[in-house]
């Protein structure tokens, strides 16, 4: 296994699927070489205007690296020209030279984006409403999603796709809440993807117009730049930490459409400001939704119920209209056929 | 934040790019990285040389553009300079500035053959 980024064959678990049979995209090219013991001593010479050169001078190269070094900088020094485009150095025929310009300007997360608007699609498709769940470790994520299904009770379908880095703990505390759930292990990864979600989504198989809650892995920072496919991302903070996380983690904060503040029946023994970290959060995100509650006292609980059950109510609404949409284009078409025979 | 991953992600897009364009190499690669993208450049920068190892942009130059941030004020109504997401409308001193520029990450050009 690599040591710099943990990947690895087989890293990534899903419920249900053979370790292997996990396939991860971004990975499958995976031939970086961990082999080397050296992984960062080429010297890129930054021309880029806001950089200077600097074509690290042998001296400064330790060692037991300069044998390798050098090669590369003389390699680097005679490509130079080509680089720039300013001779046809490598060209096999006179005046013809083999490099070009492309200019392709593609988002880097495009990959995801496109797995994310599949999911988006599928689950639009099938009236599910469904949240992506962000937070630090033990902010309460797992407690919060049992308590919440228990206050849905039987008449509202709900499924669960978790994310950890190991274990089935959390999968097994929603099962025995009563909802069926399916988890995802990471492995060394820092964060859900829209094709781990995708694969989960097919093993999970969620019913129509139910709602479906993804709890990301525990880390604030990664997670805030994937998008799942999810209707809303929902950033959990427990009141047992920083008023100031928002500011800490703004990327994060800005990406959610709504806060949590949880464990709010601690607030009494604590020094925690909770309108300076609404404050906070607004600084980041001014359109930020802000709910209080505990899933200990049950305090605010019956907002957010209310707020999911609405949401889903419109989820549903959605896959409804698109279902008479569809209706009415058959009987357009029937007619029209009915006209030609 | 994951800047393994987005590496991955980029030699990703040139292997695809590599089979709807025609090419076999990558020399150079141009990357347009927004000032509030939550991405650092030198992390990447490491990143880029271990995952491109052995693939088509083996030994590839990474050139990295920032775009500056930028934002609405809302009190003001205008588009305003801005170098984190929490920042004040330089303006105003107010926080109601929302993130329109800056945030994107993007491969814009390479040079190959």
């Amino acid at each position: 296994m690599c040591t710099v980024c943990g990947c690895s064959k087989g890293n990534v678990k899903i419920e249900g699927r053979a370790p292997g049979g996990v396939k991860f995209p971004y990975r499958s090219h995976h031939a970086h070489a961990h082999e080397h013991g050296h992984s960062h001593d080429h010297d890129h010479d930054h021309d880029h205007d806001q950089h200077h050169v600097h074509a690290h001078p042998a001296p400064a190269i330790p060692a037991g690296r300069a044998a390798e070094h050098q090669p590369a900088l003389s390699q680097q020094a005679g490509g130079a020209a080509l680089h720039y485009g300013q001779g046809a150095a490598h060209a096999h025929a006179p005046g013809l030279s083999q490099a070009r310009m492309v200019k392709i300007e593609q988002d880097i997360l495009s990959k995801n984006d496109g797995y994310a608007a599949q999911n988006r699609q599928w689950l639009r498709d099938r009236g599910i409403f469904a949240l992506n769940l962000v937070s630090s470790p033990g902010s309460g994520k797992t407690t919060l999603l049992a308590e919440t299904i228990r206050q849905l009770g039987h008449d509202t379908l709900v499924y669960v796709v978790e994310g950890d880095q190991q274990t089935s703990n959390d999968a097994e505390r929603i099962r025995a809440a009563g909802a069926p759930a399916i988890q995802i292990n990471t492995g060394k990864g820092c964060h859900l993807d829209a094709h781990m979600v995708g694969q989960a989504l097919e093993q999970l198989n969620p019913a129509d117009d139910s709602l479906l809650l993804i709890e990301n892995v525990g880390n604030l920072v990664c997670p805030a730049a994937f998008d799942l496919g999810e209707a809303h991302k929902v950033a959990i903070l427990s009141v047992t930490e920083g008023e100031d996380k928002p500011l800490k983690y703004p990327d994060m904060f800005a990406a959610a459409d709504v806060m949590l503040l949880t464990k709010i029946d601690l607030l009494r023994h604590l020094d925690f400001d909770v309108d300076v970290c609404i404050a906070n959060a607004r600084r980041v995100n001014p359109k930020i939704k802000v709910l209080q509650l505990s899933s200990k006292s049950g305090d605010g609980m019956d907002l957010w119920i209310d707020w999911l059950l609405l949401e889903m109510n419109d989820a549903q609404l959605v896959k409804q209209r698109e279902v008479a949409r569809l209706r009415q284009q058959i009987a357009a078409l029937e007619q029209q056929l009915q006209e030609r025979s | 934040m994951h800047e393994m991953s987005l590496a991955e992600g980029i030699v990703q897009l040139l292997e695809d790019q590599a089979k709807t364009q025609d090419f076999q190499r990558v020399k150079q690669v141009w990357l347009s990285i927004g000032e509030l993208a939550g991405v650092e450049a030198e992390a990447l920068e490491f990143c880029l040389d271990v995952v491109s190892r052995d693939t088509l942009a083996d030994g590839a130059r990474f050139h990295f553009v920032r775009q500056p941030g930028t934002g609405w004020c809302l009190a003001c109504s205008q588009s305003v300079a801005i170098h984190a997401r929490f920042d004040a409308c330089p303006l105003c001193g107010k926080h109601q500035v929302q993130v329109t520029g800056g945030d994107e990450m993007r491969v814009s050009e390479l040079e190959v053959e």
